[in-house]
């Protein structure tokens, strides 16, 4: 193949890895592929706004298609999430597939579906990875966030996977006000079940948008949350999505980049190829996978995967001391709080977010981008004494005037109607 | 123990040693963008 | 910066990829990716990655090394990068029964 002119330059002589990252590779290292936006449950921080299955999702065969791409292209390993991706019927299938054509399979699940078969199916592969979400150490404020029952099962689930012998299953955590107190008895949740733990930014994507301002770490607890992460190393994951805390100190461990477009994307559902699951809006919305080039089309040709690739200038965070380790934060937090995606992150711990939100909210404007794809359950579980989950909530207006969201009881016949395969369209949920 | 890439400071160490880091090795988690 | 003591790659022995590797060439060189460790390792130049794929197919590391161009003096750098690569199990010794026809 081809090289660009810079491509060929770093051909030739060793270079950071975060620069060749920063300009995208042939194919992604691996990706979130979302099965399903159907759930069990009704987290007020869904970034994905999943509850209801979308008519349109990828079927089995489209799927198996998609795997085979992801061979072809060698990306090395998919987390398969949703939604609840173990409601899908050929859930294992799919599973079996991907290993068996090379692509390794993390899957992120509440635990509803892990039983003891499934724990010791999964102890078996060497290929097949599992992550448990929880968000809270305790009931009361996991299930404030994830639903009443939501505690018991991810802790049956993780019984399970002890009892089965699979050690270093990953607990996966979005760090919130609420639970950041409770980070040592998160871990000694992992040591007690043999799992790694995980904590992960909440960003104000999908459902995080309404919560957002109540659940978001306070700077204090940005500290504290660093402070922790340093201390433990890489003992504990962090999907690298702490990096913009980097600004505190030394670098946390990890490629501090956003891979977003470059070296990780996601593939929703329906096929949609966005540039991450962070980031479920038109505006990066790359393509779809029942296109003719397929997903390899998409990640070779898309225009906004090729702007992203751009060599990073900045902005107007270039003169911040900062800037090297911290790289301006997340494109989708700042995107979901109005701000601009070439300035500061709105939890910048230099405190330029702050300046800059409230200078979105004291000019008029564009209203602040709403999520474009909504799958939420219309009624929804409410938690005992703790936040109402927004499940009960009115439409949201389309953050692009003139185009209306996909109902599933549009009286259109054509809403959502796009040139598929044969037989791909199903019936209404 | 592996080598971690680094950014920022050590870079200079970089330049100066790059014939020696024909290898970098880094977390599969450890880039943003993924579940 | 590794703590890894380059005396200890032994270059004068067999050795080989694991096969829970998978090996992807970029144009830059490659990206190795371990199943069993999930450490993904990052190949810079195309000669340490002739290297690293021809490793099986030689008697010794430094065999492959020579047979791949590396110059005599440039040897210690290369096995510096495969003590890195053995150091995160990507690359295994290679027991005699393994050796390739």
């Amino acid at each position: 193949m081809t090289l660009a002119p810079d491509m060929a330059t770093r051909a030739a002589s060793p270079g950071k890895l975060t620069d060749l990252f920063q300009l995208g590779l042939d194919a992604p290292i691996c990706l979130t592929w979302e099965l399903t936006y159907a759930c069990n449950l009704s987290c007020v921080h869904c970034l994905s706004s999943s509850g209801r299955r979308d008519p349109r999702e990828l079927t089995t065969e489209e799927c198996k298609a998609v795997i085979d791409t992801l061979e072809r292209m060698q990306v090395f390993y998919v987390n398969i999430g949703g939604g609840e991706p173990t409601v899908r019927p050929d859930f294992w299938e799919l599973v079996d597939y991907a290993t068996a054509h090379h692509v390794g399979v993390k899957f992120s699940t509440n635990g509803v579906r892990l039983d003891a078969a499934a724990a010791a199916r999964l102890a078996a592969s060497d290929y097949v990875d599992v992550q448990i979400s929880l968000d809270g150490a305790t009931r009361e404020v996991n299930d404030a966030v994830r639903g009443p029952g939501s505690f018991d099962t991810a802790m049956r689930a993780m019984g399970h996977l002890r009892a089965a012998g699979f050690r270093g299953f990953k607990l996966s955590v979005v760090m919130t006000r609420q639970n950041i107190p409770q980070i040592d008895a998160f871990k000694a949740i992992a040591d007690e079940f043999g799992a790694q733990l995980r904590l992960t930014r909440l960003r104000p994507s999908g459902r995080g948008a309404d919560v957002w301002d109540e659940l978001h770490p306070l700077p204090e607890q940005q500290r504290e949350l660093y402070d922790w992460l340093v201390a433990h190393g890489e003992e504990v994951l962090t999907g690298d999505s702490f990096f913009h805390l980097s600004a505190f100190g030394g670098a946390l461990p990890g490629l501090n980049l956003c891979g977003a477009g470059r070296v990780v994307c996601l593939i929703d559902p329906v096929g949609d190829v966005y540039a991450c699951p962070f980031a479920i809006h038109e505006n990066f919305l790359a393509g779809n996978v029942r296109a003719p080039g397929g997903f390899a089309g998409v990640w070779k040709t898309s225009s906004l995967f090729a702007d992203l690739r751009k060599p990073d200038t900045g902005g107007a965070c270039k003169s911040c001391g900062f800037y090297d380790s911290c790289r301006g934060g997340c494109m989708a937090a700042k995107f979901f709080t109005g701000l601009p995606l070439d300035g500061p992150d709105p939890e910048c711990v230099q405190g330029y977010g702050e300046a800059a939100l409230a200078s979105v909210s004291a000019s008029p404007g564009l209203p602040v981008p709403r999520p474009s794809v909504d799958h939420s359950h219309r009624t929804g579980p409410r938690a005992a004494g703790g936040p109402v989950p927004v499940s009960i909530a009115p439409r949201r207006p389309s953050a692009s005037p003139g185009t209306k969201p996909v109902h599933d009881c549009d009286e259109s016949p054509l809403a959502g109607f796009e040139a598929t395969s044969p037989g791909a369209a199903a019936g209404c949920h | 123990m592996t080598e971690v890439p680094t950014t920022g400071s050590e870079t200079e160490t970089e330049a100066l040693t790059s014939d020696e880091l024909l290898v970098e090795e880094v977390s599969i988690d450890g880039m943003c963008g993924v579940y | 910066m590794s703590t890894r003591t380059d005396a200890t790659f032994d270059l004068d022995r067999a050795w080989q990829v694991d096969p829970r590797v998978s090996m992807r060439p970029e144009p830059f060189g490659a990206l190795l990716y371990h199943f069993g460790t999930r450490r993904l390792s990052f190949l810079k130049n195309q000669t340490v990655l002739a290297v690293v794929r021809s490793l099986a197919d030689h008697p010794t590391a430094r065999a492959a090394c020579l047979a791949s161009g590396v110059a005599e003096a440039e040897v210690p750098v290369y096995a510096r990068a495969l003590a890195a690569l053995a150091d995160s199990k990507m690359i295994t010794e290679r027991m005699s029964h393994d050796s390739r026809t």
